[in-house]
């Protein structure tokens, strides 16, 4: 049963892009570690750094983008299942600092020798355990999302009304985060991070692996978004977000269908925003900020929600402006990233990928285009009674 | 009212009322297995807002509604009752638009609803053949990987009683099915529900009195959210009170 949904989600562009990503996390890493500096096709490390944090992002844009462009769910608080699982990888990171912090205490992390504790909190217990850490990662977000959307999809809390509950659940984190006696670090959150693994965080070598890590865990979202889309579930997700109420005389159980799809994806950005962590070297409570959630809704709204490979895109694109423009013209950024929403918004409902389809469908058939609609995303679906 | 053991369906003395104005006023009404039952009567007369009862959208104030003689359809949700096998077509045309044809049959199939199961769920060969069946006796056939947006109108509501027919219900809720159709897809649409009615109960909701007249079923008229009158169509439609309320002159 399992070998034939994987196979059903192996299709023709869910195999190119994991392709791409395999060799992207042997190729990045090997260029820059193999090639010798000043060699033509070196690529520096600060460029394997900063193109494994995009693909972490990218990975919580696809995390949204299954919720939002294939469930209709627009969460704008997926920035604190990303958060949550950095967090739980930066504490493990804290844990092996051991006795080279500022204060040399073998038990505790500085900040917490700072506020005078005594001893290390119940829940910090078990992060100096790699595994255990990876646990929490997936663990924590899960769970929360679980919960949350538990009681919210069983309520029937839809559209507007969801979104701001999202928007609400991560900012009630992002004020309990910013607070010291917490544990987490207050607004410094957790920094200064030196192994991980027992290899040091800095190192060229390290940075390659988190680089592939990511690329390939990517690459096995990838695999498993394309997996449920591609299902006879995914069918019915898109059924729920177009007529929900048609799908429940139907007999599908929409609560539990939005919530599988919710649950999956807070993992799924867990897991990016662990990664993300030993990359930039500091988690704090920032990331839960809703600004931040919100923009991950451009990112997916850019490259083109409903498909698999449009939020890919829309994270790596708008990231790589964002460097360009943060350097070049920093006040203007925010204005530029602005204007991109609202013109995608009027102009591109489908996004980048949208477009391309399109310009393929004009090119293909010139006298029926327009008057076929793509399947996936409806931008505009008619209300069902 | 009389036995309620056997009946499909049961209703009786449901009320409701949207802030006091009371939609539904003791309404009493039985299907019995394998029986059609016409539903006319005025705009406003209830007709949807007692589908809406029975498939679980709207809860009654009052009242008691059955299936099968002992389910107590008051007490579950839209999802429970559309599986113990009440399937509903809508006025308004209901189909997945972005979604093709072949799609939206496979959802609707009978299968268990559960995540997991549907997440790895693949057809076998009897369900492709009973999805190819459907899409012939709704005439989809050449239209099968076409999206349900780019169906007209009365194709439309051909799909959605393919989906019903693919639910398999022991209940069809059929609300103003011809709506929008040509004559002659009209008189299909007849005897295609005619021949559901054989094996299954069919409640249809409808104004067009010629179609109708081709069920040749029994029919009830609703006013103000009760019945006016029952009968065959002759009967009803001589019925002085139903001239006044419904058919006019």
């Amino acid at each position: 049963m399992i070998s034939q949904a994987l196979f059903r989600a192996l299709d023709r562009k869910a195999i190119w892009l994991v392709g791409i990503l395999v060799a992207l996390a042997i190729l990045v890493p090997a260029a820059n570690l193999l090639i010798p500096v000043g060699q033509p096709g070196h690529v520096p490390t600060y460029v394997v750094t900063l193109f494994g944090k995009y693909l972490s992002y990218a990975m919580l844009a696809l995390a949204l983008d299954l919720v939002w462009g294939y469930c209709g769910i627009l969460s704008l608080g997926h920035g604190a299942f990303f958060a949550l699982g950095g967090y739980a990888m930066g504490m493990y990171l804290m844990r092996q600092i051991g006795d080279r912090g500022v204060y040399a205490n073998p038990e505790l992390p500085d900040f917490m020798v700072f506020l005078n504790w005594q001893e290390l909190p119940w829940y910090w217990q078990g992060f100096d355990n790699f595994w255990f850490a990876c646990l929490m990662v997936v663990l924590v977000p899960g769970l929360l999302a679980f919960v949350f959307g538990f009681l919210a999809f069983r309520s029937r809390v839809t559209g507007v009304y969801l979104s701001i509950i999202t928007q609400a659940m991560t900012f009630a984190l992002l004020l309990a985060f910013f607070r010291n006696d917490m544990g987490f670090g207050g607004n410094n959150g957790l920094t200064d991070f030196k192994e991980i693994l027992g290899v040091p965080v800095q190192a060229a070598t390290t940075r390659g692996a988190l680089f592939a890590a990511t690329a390939l865990a990517l690459a096995l979202s990838v695999l498993v978004c394309s997996g449920i889309v591609n299902s006879k579930l995914g069918k019915v997700m898109i059924a729920a977000r177009d007529a929900e109420s048609r799908t429940r005389f139907l007999g599908y159980r929409v609560e539990y269908v939005k919530l599988f799809a919710f649950t999956v994806s807070a993992v799924i950005a867990g897991i990016a925003g662990a990664l993300y962590v030993p990359q930039v070297g500091i988690i704090n409570p920032g990331e839960f900020d809703p600004a931040n959630s919100i923009e991950v809704v451009i990112w997916t709204a850019v490259g083109g929600r409903g498909t698999i490979v449009g939020p890919i895109i829309g994270a790596i694109l708008v990231h790589m402006g964002k460097s360009y423009f943060t350097s070049a013209l920093p006040e203007l950024w925010l204005f530029a990233l602005g204007a991109l929403f609202v013109l995608v918004t009027l102009f591109l409902p489908k996004g980048i990928v949208g477009l391309l389809g399109q310009y393929r469908a004009a090119r293909a058939r010139p006298e029926r285009s327009g008057n076929q609609r793509d399947a996936g995303v409806d931008p505009q679906p008619e209300p069902a009674e | 009212m009389t036995d309620k053991t056997g009946t499909m369906l049961y209703l009786d003395g449901v009320s409701v009322a949207f802030d006091g104005f009371r939609a539904i006023n003791k309404l009493s009404l039985i299907v019995q297995p394998a029986e059609m039952l016409a539903i006319i009567g005025p705009n406003g007369a209830g007709k949807t807002t007692m589908m809406d009862i029975i498939t679980g959208k709207t809860r009654p104030d009052d009242g008691e509604v059955l299936f099968d003689g002992r389910t107590d359809l008051t007490k579950l949700d839209e999802a429970a009752i559309a599986n113990l096998g009440i399937g509903r077509k809508f006025q308004k045309p209901t189909v997945f638009e972005s979604q093709t044809v072949w799609n939206n049959l496979e959802m609707a199939l009978r299968k268990p609803r559960g995540i997991f199961r549907t997440l790895f769920y693949t057809p076998s060969a009897e369900d492709i053949a009973r999805i190819e069946e459907i899409l012939d006796i709704v005439r989809l056939s050449g239209r099968k990987d076409e999206l349900a947006a780019n169906l007209s109108h009365g194709q439309k509501q051909w799909l959605e009683i393919g989906m019903l027919l693919a639910q398999d219900p022991k209940l069809l809720l059929v609300d103003e099915p011809v709506a929008g159709m040509t004559d002659s897809e009209t008189v299909e649409t007849a005897k295609l529900l005619k021949n559901i009615a054989l094996t299954r109960s069919v409640v249809v909701v409808e104004h067009d009195m010629s179609f109708v007249r081709d069920l040749g079923s029994r029919v009830t008229c609703l006013a103000e959210g009760s019945v006016l009158a029952e009968g065959t169509l002759d009967q009803v439609s001589a019925n002085p009170l139903v001239i006044e309320r419904y058919l006019g002159r």
